[in-house]
């Protein structure tokens, strides 16, 4: 009854998550009732399947790479820190001032850095580090389903990559894809607001 | 969709757009509408019971002792006595309706079968110390129409019961409530299909309609939700329950969470375990509306005037109202929703006539 321990005690290297995401202890707790809502089997990670089952999530155009970036390097299992850490990336981010910051501090996950590296990965389909014209197509045939011709949609793909690509490799590299994007508030469209 | 994804160029498509889609994949992998419909409603303030114990924590000694004594009354003289309560009403509904059953058709049986289920209803709603105010009783359910309700644990059934009979539609089961449903059919009508009759949507919606064919006939009892929900909200109406025509008289329920939690999460725990957790809770207390029936109209289809209907119940019974199927949480969602998402966002992109 009340006198229930701390939950926290219940989450695995919950200091070293902290340190890491910068996520409150409210917050952390409340995602850890959500991993554990989510697991339905109970087997102590998340698969797949599991995130599938989010309705909104699978009706979302990008549902897949989305669950695709949660589970890196082709393994099938999501403990709750690899769950955590996506999550950090949306975290609001704080009205610090960055001098304050510790430079030898690895940089915050829900820096405006990082929060571009995750957008650029969802795009990134090969991991090579630069969106080819076909990468841009096949992400833009996710988002539209059957409703555009090819035609229509080539071309779209193809003004895009001209107009983000500056050294005229014919793909988009992180660099060209921070650049595009430097007048965009970041902060405020990749941030959920419930994620202190 | 619109105003997310208004960028800095007007509404061709732009890189930013990926943000506004991750964005909301995120927000429903933190928290999404319908995995929180199957799990119990959380309390603004604690009713000492341990199940409902999810937020809080120790506050102070004199707090436990009443804990204590409330576990002590609701286990040691309150459960006892509504078990017993619950095996008298259960071997009496199925004796009753053994004996009743062996009268030959007629009125006398009809009424007879009326009161051993009334009574015996009665009976096993006292057994769960059920305190239930009916709204609107004019408009019960009458003879030959089906009477649709939101589903939120079998004990709806109960419920609705000891105001008037219903017949009932649902899968045979085996154990304690095949007893029960077999000795039931012997005495009035119900239709209880095979699970593979089920299946069948056709058949089962023939049956349906010879049902409520006959103007004698009670009328049938439906959930259209198919499913149990945890009593917030109210989900998709399957249309197969709207298409057999006849009247609809539609029926909110809604249950106090103060007193007992009575949403029946089937996943977790199974009949016997959810009864005694409702026997051990400390009451059920639950509103019935009755509502004005309601018929389809000229150029209503099935699925228009089933949520017609949905509206009506959510908004009688301060529910709130989901499109989503309460079937997602064993199956997975149809890509036809993720085609109209598609479809919208192209319309955006590719609908601003062809690109220079």
């Amino acid at each position: 009854m009340g006198s229930r321990s701390s939950h926290a005690a219940v989450i695995p290297d919950v200091d070293t998550i902290r340190r890491e995401t910068g996520f409150s202890q409210a917050s952390l707790l409340r995602l850890h009732h959500r991993f554990r809502a989510l697991d339905r089997d109970k087997k102590g990670y998340l698969s797949r399947m599991d995130l599938q089952q989010i309705g909104a999530l699978a009706v979302n155009p990008l549902g897949d790479c989305i669950i695709d970036s949660f589970f890196p390097s082709r393994s099938q299992r999501l403990d709750f820190s690899g769950f955590v850490r996506v999550l950090a990336h949306f975290r609001p981010v704080e009205e610090e001032s960055p001098g304050i910051r510790d430079p030898k501090q690895p940089e915050p996950l829900n820096s405006r850095m990082n929060k571009l590296r995750f957008a650029f990965q969802l795009y990134d389909l090969d991991g090579d580090g630069l969106i080819s014209r076909q990468e841009m197509l096949q992400v833009l045939r996710l988002m539209v389903g059957v409703q555009v011709t090819e035609e229509q949609l080539e071309s779209i793909a193809d003004r895009t990559v001209q107009e983000a690509d500056e050294d005229g490799d014919g793909a988009v590299s992180f660099l060209e894809f921070t650049k595009s994007l430097e007048k965009m508030n970041i902060e405020q469209k990749m941030s959920i607001r419930i994620l202190k | 969709m619109e105003k997310g994804l208004s960028g800095l160029r007007g509404r061709d498509f732009e890189l930013s757009d990926v943000f506004y889609f991750s964005k909301k994949g995120l927000e429903a992998i933190v928290e999404d509408e319908v995995t929180q419909r199957f799990s119990s409603e959380e309390l603004v303030s604690w009713n000492l019971l341990t199940r409902t114990n999810v937020n809080f924590q120790y506050i102070s000694a004199r707090l436990t002792l009443v804990w204590v004594l409330g576990v002590l009354v609701r286990y040691c003289v309150l459960l006892p006595l509504r078990v017993t309560l619950a095996f008298i009403g259960i071997s009496l509904l199925v004796i009753g309706t053994t004996l009743v059953g062996q009268l030959p058709d007629s009125s006398l049986k009809n009424r007879l079968s009326e009161l051993v289920h009334l009574t015996c209803c009665r009976i096993c709603v006292r057994a769960l110390s059920g305190t239930i105010h009916y709204h609107n009783k004019q408009h019960r359910p009458q003879k030959g129409g089906i009477c649709v309700a939101n589903h939120t644990s079998p004990i709806d059934v109960l419920i609705l019961t000891t105001d008037g009979c219903y017949a009932m539609v649902g899968q045979v089961h085996g154990g304690l409530m095949g007893i029960i449903q077999r000795a039931m059919v012997k005495a009035c009508p119900h239709v209880w299909f095979e699970r593979s009759e089920m299946k069948d949507r056709h058949l089962v919606t023939k049956r349906l309609k010879e049902h409520i064919a006959d103007k004698k006939k009670l009328p049938i009892l439906i959930f259209p939700e198919g499913t149990c929900i945890n009593n917030t909200s109210v989900m998709m109406f399957k249309k197969g329950s709207f298409e057999i025509g006849g009247t609809i008289h539609p029926v909110a329920i809604k249950y106090n969470p103060q007193f007992g939690d009575a949403f029946w999460n089937s996943s977790k725990y199974n009949m016997v375990s959810y009864l005694l957790r409702m026997m051990t809770s400390w009451a059920i207390v639950c509103d019935v509306w009755y509502m004005p029936p309601m018929t389809r109209e000229e150029g209503e289809d099935a699925v228009q005037f089933a949520n017609r209907v949905k509206s009506a119940i959510a908004i009688q019974g301060g529910l709130t109202e989901l499109p989503w199927d309460g079937g997602l949480k064993r199956a997975k969602v149809k890509d036809t929703f993720k085609e109209e998402q598609q479809k919208n966002y192209s319309k955006m992109i590719a609908g601003n006539g062809p690109l220079s």
